[in-house]
């Protein structure tokens, strides 16, 4: 009896080494001026982004034609790949969930959540995927079923089965493989800082692939890249998201749509961003993202009574089956015909989400402790996914209606994709305050993304510290607003759609950056669950 | 005067308390009132502990050694936040709160620009602000 349990303690001992590092969080930190900053991955970052702000300012054109061929170029040499990683990133975390090792508990065995369910669903929305819903909830659906850039697998526009394709198409980009990208992220990064203690920073899951070596040279580059990813792809979005909201604004008010708008609503919503993470999670972050949702579930209802509730009966019916019949043709990589489709909307979705992941995965991963890997999945993949269903089969299926029965604008074909929503919204009643509550939801939107980005960003590269000081986070709050404004102001359009195609372009080294994470993960799951059979034993 | 004396502190950089962690124990001496160590930790890894549970581990044991050494009844309390950064504050607030302490002891830097323009407030001068007990700053 003896010899077995000292063996089972030798076991357990030798289990507990492999993760032992004599790293310390914090100990490549300058601690100056009161400030804590990780040295290089802070000032190679910040010197980086002051860098190729400027060569997009100076050379906007030049910048923007290399930055965009090399977007395009990655979209078509390497769209298999994106579309493989994404399929085999769903797959795994269906097999975590179905695997023993589904029974671990992020934090784990005696770790209770920090968040209630529904702020915690409301902030997964909040964070990266929010200002799409709102954004694109009309415009996608709409643009499938006309033709406007492509259709799903070349289906005729404008029939029976391009409708129901359309919504289909519209989950496939917003359901699953999203979801699966970002769990797989968040999974890692969650698990690796709570069960396995090493800092929240990107590098710590490589771990069990690197070794000592996640610390060094080839640790800062994935989270310096990281940082630059979540920088430009915010502050772009920010800057592209002003110009569209200011579209609204002038189709709704009729206020100027010049850039003056535009510079105020970057700043509106990089001051109430500040405030945010000046307040924390709790405060700030969790407070906003429980808001937009209940003002997003109440536009939702308008929608869906205002309309009909039997039109969107029928819509969700044919989301759903659209979703199902389509998801395996849509997700195959190989002998594609609908070209214009694939590449223009499927593959570039594929590197945004892939792109934006480090930003989403770790804000996930630090509201996510206390719950068991089969719930975290599950939940993750399901619900926004249904969330999402919902959604889409509301939004677009009342734009669908009114193009099928040659109401409105719609019916004339999509102009700007950004006003679509409002156009949509102007024929159902109470077009005027539906349509403030779709701009405030738009605005707080970004808000939440801008906050939330700026605490990830702030955990980077304080070397996976959540105690830094403040002023830090307010620094790339900041940070995000200038840089949208002066490209914006300076370089126009051509700079910030250069720098956003940077940051989707950084998609393809994070997609092998991914894979390697899904390996890296599932050997710390079967390392933590060999070590839980050999307590128990 | 006094029965019940909080210290916040921060558990890595405790090296460079002494003069604070001396204060507070003459004082404790003095009025035979027991000293509570605080400290504020997130959820997540630090260089002190990878576990909230961890860090209040370190802290009672670091609470014990200092009663030991200086001769003085002493206690730890960790409070775990979801975000550290921000909510310093009020956690040391609420830590005076459900202690029922009547005094604050903690260390500070001396007020520099940053202090001047707002920038980097200092905790101290945020408690002395917001705490209705006495706070005695060491320098």
């Amino acid at each position: 009896m003896d010899e077995s349990s000292s063996q089972t303690d030798e076991l357990i001992a030798q289990l507990e080494e492999v993760f032992e590092t004599d790293y310390e969080v914090g100990q490549d930190n300058v601690e100056r001026y009161g400030l804590d900053m990780h040295n290089p991955v802070f000032f190679v970052s910040a010197g980086l982004i002051v860098l190729f702000v400027l060569i997009s300012l100076l050379f906007p054109d030049a910048a923007k034609s290399g930055l965009e061929a090399t977007k395009n170029w990655i979209q078509v040499a390497f769209d298999w790949l994106f579309l493989s990683a994404g399929n085999a990133l769903l797959l795994f975390c269906l097999a975590l969930i179905l695997l023993p090792v589904g029974r671990i508990r992020i934090g784990g065995e005696g770790a209770m959540p920090d968040f209630s369910l529904v702020s915690w669903f409301a902030m997964l929305f909040a964070a990266g995927i929010g200002i799409g819903l709102m954004f694109y909830g009309v415009a996608e659906p709409a643009a499938y079923y006309t033709d406007w850039y492509g259709t799903p697998l070349d289906i005729e526009p404008f029939t029976d089965q391009a409708r129901t394709a359309a919504l289909g198409a519209t989950i496939y980009h917003w359901g699953l493989h999203p979801w699966a990208i970002y769990a797989v992220v968040s999974l890692a990064l969650a698990f690796f800082a709570y069960n396995k203690g090493l800092p929240l920073t990107i590098r710590s899951t490589f771990y069990p692939l690197l070794g000592d070596r996640v610390w060094g040279p080839i640790g800062n580059l994935i989270d310096i890249l990281a940082v630059l990813a979540t920088v430009f792809g915010l502050a772009t979005s920010l800057g592209i998201g002003a110009q569209q909201a200011a579209g609204g604004l002038h189709f709704l008010f009729d206020v100027s749509a010049g850039l003056q708008t535009q510079l105020v609503i970057i700043a509106f919503v990089t001051t109430v961003a500040l405030i945010s993470v000046v307040r924390g999670i709790d405060g700030g972050v969790k407070l906003l993202s429980n808001i937009n949702m209940s003002l997003a579930l109440l536009l939702l209802l308008f929608v869906i009574f205002a309309g009909s509730v039997s039109a969107f009966m029928a819509s969700f019916g044919q989301t759903l089956s659209g979703y199902i019949s389509y998801i395996l043709p849509l997700s195959n990589p190989v002998g594609r015909a609908d070209d214009t489709f694939y590449h223009g909307w499927t593959i570039f979705y594929w590197a945004w989400w892939i792109s934006w992941s480090p930003f989403v995965g770790m804000f996930i991963a630090r509201v996510s402790r206390g719950r068991t890997v089969r719930q975290f999945l599950t939940a993750v993949l399901l619900v926004p996914t249904l969330v999402t269903t919902i959604w889409m089969a509301a939004f677009g299926g009342s734009g669908l209606d009114q193009i099928e029965q040659n109401v409105g604008q719609l019916a004339d074909g999509i102009g700007d994709d950004a006003l679509v929503l409002f156009q949509m919204l102007e024929n159902l009643p109470l077009a005027s305050i539906t349509s403030m509550l779709g701009i405030i939801l738009v605005l707080v939107f970004f808000v939440t993304s801008s906050d939330s980005g700026s605490l990830v960003i702030d955990s980077i590269t304080s070397g996976g510290k959540t105690d830094a000081p403040v002023t830090q986070r307010v620094f790339w709050a900041i940070m995000q607003g200038l840089i949208a404004a002066v490209l914006i102001a300076v370089g126009g359009s051509a700079a910030l759609e250069a720098l956003q195609a940077g940051a989707v372009s950084t998609g393809l080294p994070f997609t092998f950056v991914l894979l390697a994470m899904a390996v890296s993960l599932a050997l710390g799951l079967k390392h933590e669950h060999e070590l839980n059979q050999a307590i128990q034993a | 005067m006094f029965n019940r004396i909080v210290v916040p502190v921060v558990l890595n950089h405790t090296d460079r308390m002494a003069r604070t962690l001396k204060a507070a124990a003459d004082l404790a001496r003095q009025y035979d009132a027991q000293v509570t160590y605080v400290a504020v930790s997130g959820k997540v890894p630090t260089a002190v502990a990878q576990t909230p549970e961890k860090f209040a581990a370190e802290l009672d044991m670091f609470a014990r050694e200092q009663g030991g050494e200086a001769g003085i009844s002493t206690a730890g309390l960790a409070v775990a936040s979801n975000d550290p950064g921000a909510d310093l504050d009020k956690c040391l607030l609420e830590a005076i709160d459900s202690t029922s302490a009547d005094l604050v002891v903690m260390g500070s830097h001396s007020p520099g620009v940053s202090d001047a323009l707002h920038l980097i407030g200092s905790h101290a001068a945020w408690l002395v602000r917001h705490a209705d007990v006495s706070v005695f700053v060491v320098r």
